[in-house]
């Protein structure tokens, strides 16, 4: 049995309906892309997976435990935590209280201490922005806020929403490198993003979304040499 | 210029338990993006409270604080969980939800009438009171005691909801709450409980602001209203979601007050209270201590 399961779910906002039958799966130790264009429904997914919008229809399992009917809550509880989209930071708040806060599960909460120093470990810009409030930070200081908040979550599985997005180039492949040491340590990590050359070249699989649907799926190698997938994402 | 002086440190006394009552407001608006026009409603029980706890046990009227302080914070918290959540989920993708507002207004007018039913229409005093009418000399001025109380219990007061904040893992839940309802959520805080624990701690501060007045003021039915409106000029004047400014707005307000009579007519002074606030509006309207964004 997979790790996390998506089976067969429609997302609807209000009357539109943004993912259509979409099933998917990942295993414990994977790190698996989900790219496609802007509307393709990938942020909608991770809504969904999160609790934040429920599917009207399908299942999802989380180490073979329904969690479609949870609150969002109920799901980071469990293990799995989600780094949304823009960061959204508090931004009002210091670095160190916005890490504080993502250590809020109580079964994060008992280690929070020595979760905190490993993620400064891993992050050491962290430390030396500790006492600042977030808002005054660079975007890319701010995205590995946003990284670290979600490791303090003590995550089995860690879904990032676009980490690269609106960085320049050299920070953007710093956070590619994070993800993959994030992996490397043993948390599975589900990646969605634009930028399909960077986040495939870490990932060992990947789904292709289009207009709420999965239309490829596979090695993250055959995708990167997939001529449709050349065309449409890479440009070349 | 010895009066200015005495009227200056009443002013500040008797802001300072206005800014009590603000305080209970603004942590509320500050979390739910609330205006809880049940506010001064919920003085009004917390006075009661306060009285009856004084009347029924004979304890000394700052005592009562251990009775109207947990009473009222499960009072508010249980207040949100049944009569407001409900209103609040089905709007729940409205950042300012304006049906809430509705609802507080409905429990204003029944707690009000609930009390007006039940205990009469009645002015009610604490009777062999310590405290009544105890002045304090102090280099040729006299000060009122129990207000003077009053300002320690509300300073206290503010300093431990600001520690509670700051310092706590529900405190920092409520803040991050505050700035952002949803990524709360994804960092696994249930935002209807957090709702219930502010209300609950803003019910709970308007209990104490009830208690620091029992041993000076009248208790009715309609009482809140008069700090009802007084509460949301300090809030708007010291910055919605500022604890610091709902204190200092409250002293404004009683500085003005209570100094203003000296130079003109008494009534005058409600003027310059909602000129004031009428410029503060015009020219920061995120009021005197208040930060542009939110919290």
């Amino acid at each position: 049995m997979a790790f996390l399961e998506v089976r067969n779910i429609e997302v609807f906002y209000g009357d539109v309906q943004v993912i259509f039958d979409l099933s998917l799966h990942v295993e414990e130790g994977e790190v698996v892309s989900i790219i496609g264009g802007n509307g393709a429904g990938k942020s909608t997914l991770l809504r969904s997976i999160s609790g934040l919008v429920p599917p009207a229809k399908g299942e999802i399992l989380f180490e073979g435990v329904p969690i479609h009917k949870a609150p969002p809550e109920a799901i980071v509880e469990r293990g799995l935590v989600q780094v949304p989209e823009g960061r959204r930071l508090f931004t009002l708040m210091s670095v160190k209280d916005n890490l504080i806060v993502g250590a809020y599960n109580s079964r994060a909460d008992r280690v929070k201490e020595k979760t905190i120093e490993a993620v400064y470990e891993l992050l050491p810009r962290l430390r030396e922005r500790e006492s600042q409030l977030a808002m005054t930070l660079s975007g890319g200081e701010q995205q590995m806020v946003a990284i670290g908040r979600g490791l303090m979550a003590k995550p089995k599985l860690l879904m990032l929403d676009e980490p690269s997005l609106g960085l320049a180039p050299l920070l953007s492949k710093n956070i590619f490198e994070t993800v993959r040491k994030i992996a490397d340590q043993g948390t599975t990590v589900v990646l969605v993003e634009q930028d399909v050359m960077h986040s495939l070249s870490i990932s060992e699989r990947g789904y292709v979304l289009e207009q709420g649907r999965t239309v490829m799926e596979g090695p993250a190698k055959e995708l990167l040499d997939d001529p449709h997938i050349k065309t449409a994402y890479l440009g070349i | 210029m010895l009066y200015v002086l005495e009227d200056t440190i009443n002013g500040i006394l008797i802001g300072s338990i206005y800014g009590l009552t603000a305080l209970g407001l603004t942590v509320i608006f500050g979390v739910l993006k609330v205006i809880n026009f049940a506010h001064g409603s919920l003085l009004m029980v917390g006075m009661y409270t306060a009285y009856w706890a004084v009347v029924l046990t004979g304890i000394h009227p700052y005592l009562a604080l251990i009775i109207v302080a947990p009473v009222m914070y499960f009072f508010g918290y249980y207040l949100q969980n049944i009569i407001i959540k409900p209103i609040f989920k089905a709007e729940k993708d409205v950042r300012e939800p304006i049906t809430v507002i509705i609802v507080t207004t409905g429990v204003w007018y029944v707690l009000d009438n609930l009390s007006l039913l039940i205990f009469g229409p009645q002015y009610r005093t604490l009777q062999d009171n310590p405290l009544r009418g105890k002045m304090l000399e102090f280099a040729g001025m006299m000060l009122s005691i129990p207000k003077f109380w009053g300002f320690v219990i509300a300073i206290v007061t503010a300093a431990a909801v600001y520690w509670f904040f700051q310092k706590t893992r529900m405190g920092r839940a409520i803040r991050a709450t505050s700035l952002d309802r949803e990524s709360a959520s994804l960092m696994g805080i249930n935002q209807y409980r957090i709702y219930n624990v502010a209300f609950g701690i803003g019910t709970a501060i308007a209990g104490i602001a009830g208690v620091t007045l029992v041993p000076f003021y009248n208790v009715f039915p309609s009482v809140g209203v008069l700090f009802d409106i007084k509460g949301f000029i300090i809030v708007v004047l010291g910055g919605l979601g500022s604890i610091g400014g709902a204190i200092l707005g409250g002293i404004i307000v009683g500085v003005i007050e209570s100094v203003g009579p000296q130079f003109m007519a008494a009534t005058w002074t409600e003027a310059i209270v909602y000129g004031l606030f009428l410029m503060v509006l015009f020219v920061k309207p995120s009021g005197l201590f208040g930060v542009k964004y939110d919290w």
